[in-house]
């Protein structure tokens, strides 16, 4: 089981990592949220794989450990602001630069913003 | 106490002086002066102290932490530096206020001056060294200001700044070497390390140490290889020149010499590094001084030679030679520093520093002429000035020496030497100026100048006279607290006296003075000597330097910057791959001593659905929207794992921030492009998945290796207290809004802050709005389908009850504001979806932001409730009541806290989806409530 699990936070985190690195915004952004969900699963993993223990007290003898559980908690309401905040971004972007490139290439005056650099 | 006005009135004295732009120069100059005589005043009163064989302390503690405390000594060394301090800084002052032309700003100079001297007085006074660190570096940074004081000429700014490279570079330098000092002491208390000789010099570090304390002595003294910086430092104002760059700041280097002698001196290597080197810098700066045209440049190399001769004497093996480089301390101030003011005055009346064009001064400036040649013959060191008085014990504490082992001797003939050039440009200051013929077009015509001018000048003559003739009653007294504070002991038993009779010294001083004017006379064929070797400018080879690193600097950068973030990010990813690998390596067995849980099938298909989710996701990624509902798989069964593992707070969570995002995204995908172009070559793309790929093996392995391990967890503790101290049984929720509320309190206000960053990225955003989806459909004419509008008119109220039953059972069973409030945006949303936001902005015309403001604010005032019962903030209280038809109830404060979670997820979200819905409904951008 515990490889199985490590197995798919690992493919979560090979494939997050090959759309973060694509030149384009929203496979960016699939790709953080990729990324979230494997940092989300590896986080709660700290509390080791308890199957059918009890989360609430009083309801059994053997507790699942609630502290990476209340942390991954605020982490994906977190992370879906920072995603909703990473997306607008890319939204505004492409507004005002023509492009959802992330490097933010003027479709227009790509010469130009060359020379800037 | 009063020990700590003494900087502090120079401080507020900047501060008055700053202030003084306004007034009259006369005002401006007394009120400047205000600060240091009071500040001398109060040096005075602890003089007789002092002067018989006292350290006052002073203490205050600071960070007591790290070792840090505000303190403070004055012993005989200190007592002499704060004297030669304030009182050549009024003199400063004074002469400033006539040397200054009207176009200058006055309270500016004013101010850098005293800030300046804050700095000096902090240096000397200092009882602890990472504090005389601190104002060691504040000298430098204002003497930079004071050198750059006329920023309009380039000369003076780069001077500044190679004046702050050089002296900023050495006292980090220092800086290095006070801490490893502390280290090996274990205090960075001046007194301990002072007293702790045997245990620095036995110490493997100790060569490292006094190598590094010797680079920021040096650099600051302007020894050689050093020194270039001190002439290109004399574009300063000539009292600038006169005050950091002659009396007081370059000697900070030798204070520090002095003041670690105690413990640092008194090995081979500190003789031979120091000696040498002030040896070096003696005949170097004595040379060169003979060959400057400008006066300036004369004085600076004279200075530079002299320092080196404080530094030769303090790196000489005999008590006497340190007293004696204490004794030419005070000389060299009180003769160099009016000199400068000399030359300033010159500089002033004609208008030319260039001694090709100065001659004859004699006949315009009898008065001035005169203090200048009394002051240059005291440098020149002629009998009954107090030139001579040190000039002549350095003499014989050269004789009597042992630091080059058999060769020795040399040292008294390569002083000898030194001597007779620094006799040979005092007198080409004195006879090239005043003498010499008639001046060649001057471009003023000079007369006297005014009074008070001058007095700084007569002051510091007279007190040349007076020290040279009755040397024991000016400053026996002083000399015996300096030096018994630098040895550690009662001085050795000397009479500073005018004569002792025919011996090797005075034959030494006959032979420097014939040895000076017999190669002033025969000047003429070393200048012609000197013009034919290779020129040597500083200046430039320093730019030069400066501009190379510049340049590499800006290379390696644009290497490694080149505005791309693609490839940053593949930095990035690469540091994190090496970070978060290494540590593998170095483990012995990936898989811990844990038993392992068996696969059941639910899990396998669990697992395999993620993994062909993920899988999909990036096969389809071009393709977008198909590539949003792959990706919806993942989050899925990221939830079902959740539920699985015995995590439903989670499995909620994630659920109803799920629907979220996609919503989201799906809206975003509007605005953007629904397919992404080929464009990464097959080798990016390779390079790309092998990054990928090594990362995900990486994190899976520690994934593995963290889950077969025991578990050693603190939260038992939690467990153990959620119910007795926290009044609820879920503990996960109980760890939120308690145990660490206010981390939860920081996650909400990171929530609120990202919802307004979008709200304003929004804002005023030139729209593109797409006729047609991405193959050139146009969109549905029906927005709100009348079966949507319908249903979410009755699954509203519902989903309303929900959000409610969750929030309240949250305390005690799974649920909670966070999920409360996603599951109350996301009836919200459906109803944006059903109707439009303009239909939802008539019925309900919310303002989210301040719903935020009010969740905060809730959660906020919660934790600050509990200050009114005297207990911290965000402490919980709860108890029990019985509620008629209800029972007993619980009643905690909690929930009121968790109540402004809930609204701050709400207004979040809800802000994040609507602000961007909004802009689909309307194509006529109309003014919407968000």
């Amino acid at each position: 089981m515990e490889l199985l699990y490590a197995s798919c936070v690992g493919v979560l985190v090979s494939c997050g990592v090959f759309l973060l690195l694509r030149a384009r915004t929203f496979p960016v952004v699939l790709g953080l949220t990729m990324i979230s969900y494997a940092v989300n699963l590896f986080l709660f993993s700290a509390g080791r794989l308890t199957i059918n223990k009890a989360v609430v007290l009083g309801t059994g003898a053997d507790y699942a450990d609630p502290l990476p559980q209340a942390l991954v908690l605020t982490a994906i309401v977190i992370g879906f602001a920072m995603t909703a905040f990473v997306v607008i971004l890319a939204i505004r972007g492409r507004a005002d630069l023509g492009s959802d490139h992330v490097d933010g290439h003027l479709v227009k005056n790509s010469a130009e913003s060359k020379e800037q650099k | 106490m009063t020990l700590l006005w003494i900087p502090l009135l120079s401080l507020i004295g900047s501060v008055i002086s700053a202030c003084t732009g306004k007034l009259s120069r006369n005002l401006s100059t007394s009120l400047t002066a205000l600060a240091p005589l009071v500040a001398l005043g109060i040096t005075l009163y602890h003089a007789p102290a002092v002067l018989a064989g006292e350290t006052i302390r002073y203490s205050l503690a600071w960070i007591p932490s790290i070792g840090l405390d505000l303190s403070l000594r004055l012993d005989g060394l200190s007592l002499l530096f704060m004297f030669m301090i304030l009182g050549i800084g009024l003199l400063v002052i004074l002469y400033t206020r006539y040397y200054l032309s009207a176009n200058d700003s006055m309270a500016k100079l004013y101010s850098y001056l005293m800030l300046f001297m804050t700095a000096m007085l902090g240096i000397v006074m200092s009882n602890n060294v990472i504090q005389l660190w601190l104002f060691w570096e504040l000298t430098s940074i204002s003497s930079f200001l004071l050198i750059s004081f006329w920023w309009h000429k380039s000369e003076a700014r780069k001077g500044a700044r190679m004046a702050l490279a050089v002296t900023g570079a050495g006292g980090l330098a220092l800086l290095a070497g006070l801490m490893l000092l502390g280290d090996i002491v274990g205090s960075y208390d001046l007194d301990v390390i002072l007293a702790s000789k045997a245990i620095i010099q036995s110490h493997d570090l100790y060569e490292v140490a006094l190598v590094l304390v010797l680079l920021g002595a040096f650099t600051k003294s302007a020894q050689f290889p050093f020194h270039f910086w001190l002439p290109h430092a004399m574009a300063a104002p000539t009292p600038v020149s006169a005050y950091l760059h002659s009396a007081t700041m370059v000697k900070a280097g030798i204070f520090l010499l002095a003041r670690f002698y105690p413990a640092l001196a008194g090995t081979e290597t500190w003789f031979i590094l120091v000696g040498l080197t002030g040896l070096t810098t003696l005949l170097f700066g004595a040379y060169i001084a003979l060959f400057k045209h400008d006066l300036k440049g004369l004085l600076a190399y004279s200075t530079i030679s002299h320092l080196g001769l404080i530094t030769l004497l303090l790196g000489l093996d005999t008590e006497l030679a340190t007293v004696a480089a204490i004794f030419h301390i005070i000389n060299h101030a009180t003769f160099k520093a009016s000199l400068f003011m000399a030359v300033g005055i010159i500089d002033h009346e004609t208008g030319t520093r260039d001694m090709r064009k100065l001659n004859g001064m004699w006949r315009f400036l009898p008065y001035t002429a005169t203090l200048a040649m009394v002051a240059a013959a005291s440098m020149a060191g002629v009998p009954l000035l107090n030139g001579f008085l040190s000039k002549e014990m350095f003499f014989a504490e050269t004789l009597h020496q042992q630091v080059l082992g058999s060769m020795s001797w040399l040292i008294p003939v390569l002083a000898t030497i030194a001597g007779a050039f620094s006799v040979a440009y005092s007198a080409r200051f004195i006879h090239d100026v005043f003498f010499n013929g008639d001046p060649i077009d001057l471009p003023r015509t000079p007369h006297e100048p005014p009074r008070y001018m001058r007095v700084p000048i007569e002051i510091l003559v007279v007190i040349c006279l007076l020290v040279g003739m009755f040397p024991h009653f000016m400053v026996g007294g002083i000399l015996s607290a300096a030096s018994s504070a630098v040895l550690g002991k009662a001085m050795p038993d000397y009479e500073v006296a005018l004569w002792h009779g025919f011996n090797l010294p005075l034959l030494m001083s006959a032979m420097a003075v014939a040895g000076g004017l017999f190669i002033y006379i025969n000047r003429k064929y070393l200048f012609q000597f000197q013009a034919s070797l290779p020129p040597l400018n500083a200046k430039k080879t320093f730019e030069r330097a400066v501009l190379s690193t510049i340049s590499w600097c800006q290379l390696k950068i644009s290497h490694i910057e080149n505005g791309s973030l693609q490839r940053y990010l593949v930095v990035m990813l690469g540091v994190v791959l090496l970070c978060a690998g290494w540590p593998l390596f170095e483990m012995q067995e990936l898989a811990g001593a844990m038993p392992r849980t068996p696969v059941d099938v639910h899990n396998a298909i669990g697992a395999s659905l993620l993994i062909i989710g993920a899988i999909a996701t990036v096969i389809w990624h071009r393709s977008r929207v198909v590539a949003l509902l792959m990706i919806s798989i993942v989050g899925l069964m990221v939830s079902v794992a959740f539920t699985r593992f015995s995590a439903p707070d989670l499995a909620l969570t994630q659920l109803t921030v799920e629907v979220a995002t996609v919503i989201l995204l799906m809206l975003a995908l509007f605005f953007l492009p629904q397919y992404t172009p080929k464009e990464s070559s097959s080798l990016r793309i390779l390079r790309d998945l092998s990054i990928a790929s090594t990362l995900g093996v990486v994190v899976a392995s520690i994934c593995y290796a963290l889950l077969t391990r025991p578990l050693n967890s603190i939260s038992d503790f939690f467990i153990a207290n959620a119910k007795t101290g926290g009044g609820g049984t879920n503990v996960v929720n109980v760890i939120l809004v308690d145990f660490r509320g206010f981390d939860t309190l920081g996650e909400i206000t990171v929530l609120g802050i990202a919802a307004l960053g979008i709200f304003k990225v929004l804002s005023r955003i030139p729209l593109y709005m797409p006729a047609s989806d991405g193959e050139g459909r146009p969109w549905a004419r029906e927005r709100h389908p009348i079966l949507l509008a319908n249903i979410s008119h009755s699954l509203l109220p519902l989903a309303l009850l929900v959000s409610a039953y969750i929030f309240l059972r949250g305390h005690n069973l799974p649920g909670g504001g966070f999920i409360a409030g996603l599951v109350t945006s996301i009836a919200f949303i459906l109803q944006y979806m059903a109707h439009g936001s303009s239909w939802i902005n008539e019925r309900f015309g919310v303002n989210y932001r301040k719903i935020i403001a009010s969740g905060i604010g809730i959660a906020l005032f919660t934790g600050v409730g509990s200050w009114f019962f005297d207990k911290p903030f965000l402490t919980t209280w709860f108890d029990y009541f019985d509620i008629p038809f209800i029972g007993k109830t619980e009643l905690a404060s909690a929930i009121v806290f968790d109540l402004g979670v809930y609204l701050t997820v709400v207004g979040a979200t809800l802000m994040i989806l609507a602000s961007l819905g909004n802009m689909t409904a309307d194509t006529q951008r109309k003014e919407v409530n968000i």
